[in-house]
């Protein structure tokens, strides 16, 4: 009987669906979802754990947005983002948040000939390029910064993000500061209406474009600067030094922040006073909920965290991400009793 | 041999010719136009896919940027996901299409269910992807590769079902009549009878169906999401192709644009494979 | 089919006569033409026939509702926005995620002007394909040609995307934008549509790879309306002496002509919804812009960019207002279509 095709066909048909069935009971991975901004070192985090301990941690780069929207609506295990929640909306969505790693938005370009740290640049200069003011690379603001260097005559393809972005919160709240014109007009978010430009999806979509479309200008986190080899900006910082992004500069940002004094560990660390200070600084955050539902997944999580503040360090440091200190690991380490199972048991990890 | 009656029209005539020769040399040209850019789209696949095509691309899983990796977790959770979508999908489309084409002789529910199907056909798959997001992931609250499964199969329907409508259709009425005449009950007529008859073109539309959603974004983009490591389990975020070359060609980093190349290469070369076999298999049945 | 279907007719019959025999044989009579004989399984699985029809009836009808199914579930979801924006919804240019004023008009726009230029150019394009294929190839070059051109459809979307951003777009605004915003930018009326820098991507190119993806479709549909012409009718005309064209033109188009539209339409109906191509090479900005040359947004690479980060329930709820914009319009222009078809092949007597 011509049936033994169908015999064949249901057999591997049956064959698959067990495995499918049998690997229902599947390995313990957590899920998280947010900020593209410290993707680059969340993902070398998780290779490096998944090496170590055999469990994994998926991390989905969806934007800061995404990752609020998402651990909100508990299809994730923890939300990560830059754009750190106010105190009365953690309480409202029943989250704790506790800061991760630090590290700076980096405003790159695409000049041809113009190298790394090339491009002198202030705050108020930016927020106009920003705004659509200043349209060409040779305009008079830019060349006055810049004297001495060649700047052509080209126009100015502004590159922003399209998706609800924590770096695009830090990187608007500086703007705001500097600019009381882009204050009004879009605002300090983590997605605005952006008066001029192209808009890539992540940090990585920026990096994409500036990347491609030459005379073109963006902000990006460090690490993707520093790992595509891309042109950063020499920006003047408060007190009027002009700075170059790497630890250094982060960390005299960071120095300023005062963690034990907010609540829900909210600060942000934009425009900050030092001579070395980087301007544009923020620390990224991971959301999770404080009635866990999965309390296995939440161990796992916390066991992740742990880890990386005590072995990440070195990870971190090569992509010029700056680890959090350690009377801030011990801030947070109070604050993870409050994540608890169904039965009012702090989660042990 | 060219009489009065010709030589005074010569004008019309041969700007009548010239017309003809012009419109027809145009035709050629949009003809090409269309092949050129058929093979620069292949050149450049081949081009840029073909160095990422290694061994390690089938043995290792999606790495973070910057480490050396391969695509092994998204091509197993496309294979996994379009398995499902087509074992659930194909027998709903079969069964549908055997409704139109056998039942369906008289009454309102054939034409229509005909006309919506075609509708359905050419529906954009992001509104299937929000869809399922609206009904499952939202529901389940987690994003799952039962949900890419799910999306899939609302493709693999459409195409099943017109296709069994129309390959059943094309059974002659004939052997249909000689079954009923030698007592056959209806439902031993159309799975003994006209499936056999239809067979080949029923599995050809089951594997255009399969090309179909090879290459389908969109509606994984709510529902499967994605993973970096290998997971067998649907019942959470699942790694697969489209959604890779997505979240990779839209990157930065060079290494991640070579796998992107290489996953395009390998779902261009799997969908024009299945194509190519669905188009073969239909004929040689039926030669 | 033929050979197929007499095949399976001889096998079953040998089923049907095995199991009659089968049946007899345990009244111990020879199995002679006088003894009686029962009708193989009259009492058992009497069941089967009306379950199966209602099978499949069922599952007709589970294809029937799955578009109502879409329907309901993106208004019941959309309630949010439409109760808050109203109709406004449709023609405001902002979106704004801060200040929670989201409007339609920059997706639609983008949406429609990326459809509307793949159409002008796929149209003609697609209409000298078919009249290649089916009026002036050779015989033996017909298939191969016409694979080849179905290929194009077989291509995934993300491929066209991907190419499209990283190979057309440098080349395109390398060497053609600068013609093109030179040549037409200082003109009078078309002028605006051709301004500003040229970055490569942005609503032209999306346009254009658009256009490219449609012409398998629309070039499919017009060949088989071509092809369903009666030879008398073009036949008739050579004999009075027209040339090729003038056939094609006077003879096959206006009697194909509801069968032409009916396939403009279904290609129209796949611009449309096309999104991962046109997310790659739009450019992705939520403002108006005249130019062709500018980035835009349409409504699917809309969805695909925002729907997984939307933070609150008015942006999720006005992203999917736009899924059912998009699925209501091509819902519309496939229907319209289908019936264009289902027109031409009633006059026809045959199928589509």
């Amino acid at each position: 009987m011509k049936t033994a095709w169908l015999q064949n066909f249901l057999k591997y048909a049956a064959l698959g669906l067990g495995v499918v069935v049998a690997s229902a009971a599947g390995a313990a991975d957590i899920t998280g979802a947010g900020a593209t901004f410290p993707y680059p070192i969340y993902s070398k985090w998780a290779e490096a754990y998944k090496a170590k301990t055999g469990n994994g941690m998926n991390y989905q780069s969806i934007g800061s947005g995404g990752g609020i929207k998402q651990i909100i609506a508990k299809t994730v295990d923890f939300g990560a983002t830059d754009a750190p929640l106010e105190f009365a909306q953690l309480e409202k969505e029943g989250l704790i948040q506790f800061p991760m790693v630090i590290g700076g938005v980096v405003p790159v370009f695409n000049i041809e000939g113009i190298k790394p740290g090339g491009l002198n640049m202030t705050g108020a200069l930016l927020a106009d390029i920003y705004l659509g003011k200043v349209s060409k690379w040779n305009a008079p603001e830019i060349v006055a910064l810049n004297k001495g260097v060649k700047l052509p005559n080209q126009d100015i393809t502004v590159v922003a993000r399209s998706d609800g972005s924590g770096t695009t919160f830090i990187f608007t709240n500086y703007l705001s500061k500097v600019s009381a014109e882009w204050k009004d007009k879009a605002g300090n978010n983590t997605s605005v209406k952006w008066p001029t430009g192209v808009a890539g999806k992540g940090n990585e979509g920026v990096a994409a474009y500036v990347q491609r479309l030459p005379g073109s200008i963006g902000y990006v986190e460090y690490a993707y600067a520093l790992q595509n080899k891309m042109s950063y900006v020499h920006l003047q910082n408060r007190d009027g030094n002009y700075v170059d992004p790497d630890d250094r500069t982060f960390r005299a940002a960071a120095a300023n922040a005062q963690w034990d004094k907010a609540p829900g560990f909210y600060q942000i660390l934009t425009d900050q006073p030092g001579k070395e200070s980087w301007p544009i600084t923020g620390a990224t955050f991971i959301l999770m909920h404080k009635k866990q539902e999965k309390p296995a997944n939440a161990a796992v999580a916390l066991k992740f965290f742990e880890w990386a503040y005590e072995s990440g360090d070195k990870i971190a440091l090569e992509l010029d991400y700056i680890p959090m200190p350690d009377s801030v690991v011990k801030l947070v380490k109070a604050e993870w009793k409050k994540i608890q199972d169904a039965s009012g048991k702090p989660i042990a990890y | 041999m060219s009489s009065n009656a010709i030589t005074a029209d010569n004008k019309i005539y041969h700007r009548r010719r010239m017309v003809n020769a012009t419109m027809l040399f145009i035709s050629g040209l949009t003809m090409a136009f269309g092949l050129f850019w058929l093979a620069w789209i292949l050149i450049v696949l081949l081009q840029k896919g073909f160095g990422a095509l290694e061994l390690s691309l089938f043995t290792q899983m999606t790495p973070p940027p910057g480490s050396q990796g391969g695509l092994l977790n998204a091509i197993v959770g496309s294979l996994m996901m379009a398995v499902m979508a087509t074992l659930i999908g194909t027998p709903i489309g079969i069964l549908a299409g055997t409704y139109l084409a056998e039942f369906g002789r008289r009454g309102w529910l054939a034409p229509a269910t005909r006309f919506i199907n075609d509708i359905l056909l050419s529906a954009p798959s992001i509104v299937i992807g929000l869809f399922v997001y609206s009904v499952y992931v939202a529901q389940v609250k987690h994003f799952a590769g039962w949900g890419g499964a799910f999306a899939l199969a609302l493709i693999v329907i459409p195409v099943v079902v017109r296709t069994t409508d129309d390959m059943l259709k094309l059974v002659p009425d004939s052997l249909r009549e000689a079954a009923a005449a030698l007592g056959a009950p209806a439902w031993k007529m159309i799975v003994f009878v006209s499936y056999r008859a239809a067979r080949a073109g029923i599995i050809t539309g089951i594997l255009l169906a399969v090309a179909r959603i090879s290459g389908e974004t969109a509606p994984l983009l709510f529902t499967a999401l994605n993973n970096q490591f290998w997971s067998l389990n649907m019942n959470s975020a699942m790694a697969n192709l489209p959604v890779v070359i997505f979240q990779f060609a839209m990157s930065p980093y060079p290494d991640w644009h070579n796998l992107a190349w290489g996953g395009a290469i390998l779902i261009t070369l799997s969908v024009l494979f299945l194509n190519i076999l669905a188009r073969s298999l239909f004929r040689r049945e039926n030669s | 089919m033929q050979g197929r279907g007499r095949d399976a007719l001889s096998r079953f019959v040998e089923n049907l006569m095995s199991s009659v025999t089968a049946a007899a044989a345990p009244l111990d009579a020879p199995a002679s033409s006088t003894s009686k004989q029962k009708p193989p399984a009259a009492g058992t699985l009497a069941w089967m026939d009306p379950f199966f029809r209602n099978l499949t009836r069922f599952f007709a009808f589970f294809v029937f509702s799955i578009l109502a199914a879409i329907l309901v579930t993106l208004l019941f979801h959309s309630q949010a926005a439409m109760s808050k924006y109203g109709i406004g919804f449709l023609f405001d240019p902002e979106w704004d995620p801060v200040k929670e004023e989201f409007g339609a008009l920059v997706p639609i726009y983008g949406t429609l002007v990326s459809s509307a230029i793949a159409m002008i150019i796929g149209i003609p394009v697609s209409f000298g394909i078919a009249l290649f294929l089916t009026e002036l190839s050779p015989n033996w070059l017909k298939r191969p040609l016409g694979t080849a051109i179905e290929m194009l459809a077989a291509i995934p979307s993300i491929i066209y995307g991907m190419w499209g951003l990283f190979i057309f777009a440098p080349l395109f605004a390398e060497h053609v934008q600068p013609v093109l915003i030179s040549t037409f930018g200082p003109l009078p009326i078309f002028g605006p549509l051709f301004k500003g820098p040229g970055m490569g991507i942005g609503m032209l190119t999306a346009g254009i790879i658009l256009a490219i993806m449609v012409i398998p479709f629309i070039t499919a549909v017009m060949r088989d309306v071509f092809e369903l012409v009666p030879a008398l009718l073009k036949e008739s005309a050579y004999g009075l002496g027209a040339t090729t064209w003038e056939v094609v033109w006077k003879v096959v188009l206006p009697y194909a002509k509801v069968g032409v539209v009916g396939g403009v339409m279904l290609g129209l109906g796949r611009a449309l919804g096309e999104t991962m191509a046109v997310t790659f090479v739009i450019g992705n900005s939520h403002r108006l812009s005249a130019s062709l040359m500018a980035p835009g947004n349409s409504i699917a690479s809309s969805l695909a960019n925002e729907f997984t980060e939307a933070v609150g329930e008015l942006h999720s709820s006005a992203l999917i207002e736009l899924g059912l914009i998009l699925f209501v319009i091509t819902t519309i222009v496939l229907a319209f279509s289908k019936l264009l078809l289902l027109q031409l092949a009633r006059r026809e007597g045959g199928q589509t």
